[in-house]
C-alpha cells in the first residue's frame, strides 16, 4: 500500500497465520466434498474460525475490535478513520475517498470473480468425482463356463456409454467349493500402467461366440493361455495372476462375482497384492481397486493413503 | 533519420504523403505504429547468432499449430462415436485435409524440438541470468504446457494408438504420491478414460492451454523487449575485451550484456 508522509506504521497489518489455518480449512472443506460430508463439516468448522480470527486480527486495531466481518467497502473506511488522527499531526490524508473507490472496486472485482470461478471449477473437477455409476454386469449361464478352460470374456461395463465402456475379463470356472461354484475373473487391465493383458496362448476364434445377455453384449472367445502377457510394457503374469516378470507392481485385479439364478454377474473390480495357491484353493490378498501403477502393499503404498471414491 | 542527399521532387513527397496517411491516421489515434516500431526495431548486441532466432522460430511453430488447430476445428467431432470417422474423413475426402493434418501433426513434433533448442541455447548461453530469470521461469511454464498440449492431442485421433497411449499417460500421473489418484479423475473426467474424456481432452488442447501459451508469450516477449537479448558468451564484446571494430553497435538502453562465461 503507499505511504502518504512520514507514517510511524504501516497500514497492513504483520504478517499473521490465521490466513494459513484459513487455507487449511478450505482445502478441508474441499477435501470433504470428495471423501465425505463430515470432513467437509470440519473444514467449513477449521475455515469459519480461521477466517473469524483472521478478520479479527486486521481490524483489531480498529475502534470496534472483534465486531463480526464488515464488508469490503466498510474495511475501507475503517482504514481511512484509522488514518484520520494521523491528520492532527500535520500530515493531510489526501485520498481517503479515492481510496474506499479503490479498495470497494478492487473487493468487488474480487466476490465477482470468485462469484464466477468458484461453479466454474466446481464444473470441471467436482463431477468427475462424484455419481461414479457402477452396474453389475451378467457376463452369461454358468454352463458357459466349462471347468478348468479360460475364456476370454468381452463386455461392455454400461452399453448406453458404448465401445467406450468396453471391458476384458479372463475367466475360469473351478468346479465347485463348498457347494458353491467357484470362479477365477482377472481383469485384463495392467497393473503396470493400464495397457491390455494378453492370454498368452491359442485362442479359439472358432468358437467365439456374441451374446446378448440381460444387461449387455458380451462376446466369448474360449483361450488356452499359459501366462497373461502385456504388449505395451513386457508385464507377465502367471495364471493366477501373479506377476512373473516386467514392470507390474502387484498380481492382476480381479472382479467380484455373484451367482444369480444361474447367471454368472461380475460385481465389481477389486485390486489384488499376491495370490497363494491355485484355482479354488487360492487364498487372495483382497484390497480396494487402485489405479494401475500403485502398490497396494509394502513401504510405497504408504504414499497413497487416500483414492477418490469408486 | 540519415539526412537527405537530395530533395525529393514534389510528386514523389505527395505521393509518400498518400501513403503514410493510413498509417499516420492509425498511429495518431492508437500509437500502434509506434508500438510495433518498438517491438520490431530493438537495439540488439552487434555480434549475435543464429542461436539467437531460436525463439523466434519456436513462436512460428506455435503460429503454425494455432492456424492449422483452428481449421482442424472445422472438420473434427470430439465424440466417441465418431471422433475416428471424422478425422478418416478430414484425411482421405477432404481437399489439402491431409495437409493440414499433416503440417498440425508434425509441426507438434517441431514445436517442442524447438523449445527444447531454444532453451538449450538459452542455457549454454548464460541468457537465464540476472536480470532475466523470470522470464527463464516463464519459459520453463511454456514447455510444460507444450508438452501438455502434446499429451492431450495425442488422444484426438482416437485410434488405438491414441487410446492405450493415453491410458498409459494418465496412469503415469496417476503414480504422484498422494494426488495422483485424484489427478486420474481430474484428467478422465472420471475413474476411467470414458464418453467425456474425448471432449475434456479436445477443451483442454484447443482452449484452455492455448490461451494459457497465448497470455505466457505474451509475457515472455515483454519480458525480451524489456530487457534485451544477450551475446554469445565468448562475445569479445560481452567480455568487455575493448571496442569491436567497426561502427558502434546499437547497445544502448536497456540491452544489457551477459558477463562472457567467466573469463573475469
Amino acid at each position: 500500500m503507499e505511504q502518504h508522509g512520514p507514517e510511524p506504521q504501516p497500514h497492513a497489518p504483520p504478517p499473521s497465520l490465521w490466513p494459513v489455518g484459513f487455507a487449511v480449512g478450505v482445502a478441508v472443506l474441499l477435501t470433504g466434498v470428495v471423501v465425505g460430508w463430515l470432513v467437509a463439516a470440519i473444514g467449513a468448522t477449521i475455515a469459519l474460525v480461521f477466517g473469524f480470527l483472521w478478520v479479527r486480527d486486521v481490524t483489531g486495531r480498529a475502534p470496534h475490535a472483534g465486531k463480526p466481518p464488515p464488508p469490503v467497502g466498510a474495511r475501507a473506511a475503517t482504514e481511512a478513520g484509522h488514518a484520520l488522527p494521523l491528520a492532527d499531526e500535520g500530515e493531510i490524508e489526501r485520498f481517503p475517498r479515492s481510496r474506499f473507490l479503490e479498495g470497494a472496486t478492487l473487493g468487488l472485482g474480487g466476490l465477482i470473480g470468485g462469484l464466477i470461478t468458484v461453479p466454474v471449477a466446481g464444473l470441471a473437477i467436482v463431477p468427475t468425482f462424484v455419481g461414479q455409476k457402477h452396474e453389475d454386469v451378467d457376463v452369461g449361464p454358468l454352463e458357459a463356463f466349462p471347468e478348468n478352460e479360460w475364456q476370454v470374456v468381452t463386455f461392455m461395463e454400461d452399453p448406453s456409454e458404448g465401445e467406450v465402456s468396453r471391458r476384458t475379463a479372463f475367466v475360469r470356472s473351478n468346479g465347485e467349493l463348498q457347494g458353491q461354484p467357484s470362479l477365477t475373473i482377472l481383469s485384463n487391465r495392467c497393473a503396470h500402467l493400464g495397457c491390455p493383458v494378453q492370454a498368452a496362448g491359442p485362442l479359439d476364434e472358432a468358437q467365439k461366440e456374441t451374446v446378448e445377455t440381460s444387461n449387455t453384449v458380451v462376446t466369448r472367445i474360449p483361450a488356452n493361455p499359459a501366462a497373461f502377457a502385456c504388449p505395451c510394457h513386457g508385464g507377465a503374469y502367471d495364471t493366477e495372476g501373479n506377476v512373473t516378470a516386467g514392470p507390474p507392481v502387484r498380481a492382476l485385479d480381479r472382479y467380484a462375482y455373484e451367482i444369480r439364478n444361474g447367471r454368472v454377474f461380475l460385481t465389481g473390480a477389486y485390486s489384488v497384492g499376491k495370490v497363494e495357491g491355485e484355482g479354488k484353493d487360492a487364498v487372495i490378498t483382497k484390497y480396494d481397486l487402485m489405479n494401475p501403477g500403485l502398490h497396494v502393499d509394502g513401504p510405497s503404498s504408504l504414499l497413497y493413503p487416500i483414492g477418490p471414491p469408486r | 533519420m540519415a539526412v537527405p542527399v537530395r530533395t525529393k521532387s514534389r510528386r514523389r513527397q505527395q505521393v509518400e504523403q498518400a501513403a503514410l496517411y493510413p498509417l499516420d491516421w492509425l498511429e495518431e489515434r492508437s500509437g500502434l505504429v509506434g508500438a510495433t516500431k518498438y517491438f520490431l526495431f530493438r537495439k540488439v548486441p552487434g555480434d549475435i547468432s543464429w542461436g539467437h532466432t531460436l525463439g523466434s522460430a519456436t513462436l512460428t511453430a506455435f503460429l503454425v499449430q494455432t492456424i492449422t488447430g483452428v481449421i482442424l476445428a472445422m472438420y473434427y467431432r470430439p465424440d466417441p462415436d465418431s471422433a475416428y470417422e471424422s478425422i478418416q474423413h478430414l484425411t482421405n475426402e477432404v481437399t489439402l485435409g491431409w495437409l493440414v493434418r499433416g503440417m498440425h501433426r508434425w509441426g507438434a513434433s517441431v514445436f517442442i524440438i524447438l523449445m527444447f533448442f531454444h532453451m538449450a541455447r538459452v542455457f549454454l548461453f548464460g541468457a537465464y541470468k540476472y536480470p532475466r530469470e523470470l522470464n527463464w521461469i516463464v519459459g520453463a511454464l511454456l514447455l510444460i504446457l507444450g508438452m501438455f498440449e502434446g499429451f492431450t492431442g495425442y488422444l484426438l485421433p482416437w485410434d488405438q494408438t491414441a487410446y492405450w497411449a493415453t491410458i498409459v499417460g494418465v496412469n503415469l500421473q496417476g503414480t504422484g504420491p498422494f494426488v495422483g489418484p485424484f489427478l486420474v479423475n481430474v484428467l478422465n473426467g472420471g475413474a476411467e478414460i470414458g464418453v467425456d474424456t474425448l471432449a475434456r481432452f479436445y477443451a483442454i488442447h484447443m482452449l484452455l492451454l492455448p490461451g494459457a501459451i497465448f497470455a505466457l508469450i505474451g509475457l515472455h516477449l515483454w519480458l525480451v523487449i524489456r530487457l534485451g537479448v544477450t551475446s554469445q558468451p565468448w562475445s569479445p564484446e560481452a567480455a568487455g575485451a575493448g571496442e569491436p571494430e567497426g561502427p558502434k553497435p546499437a547497445r544502448e538502453g536497456l540491452v544489457r550484456q551477459s558477463r562472457g562465461g567467466g573469463s573475469e
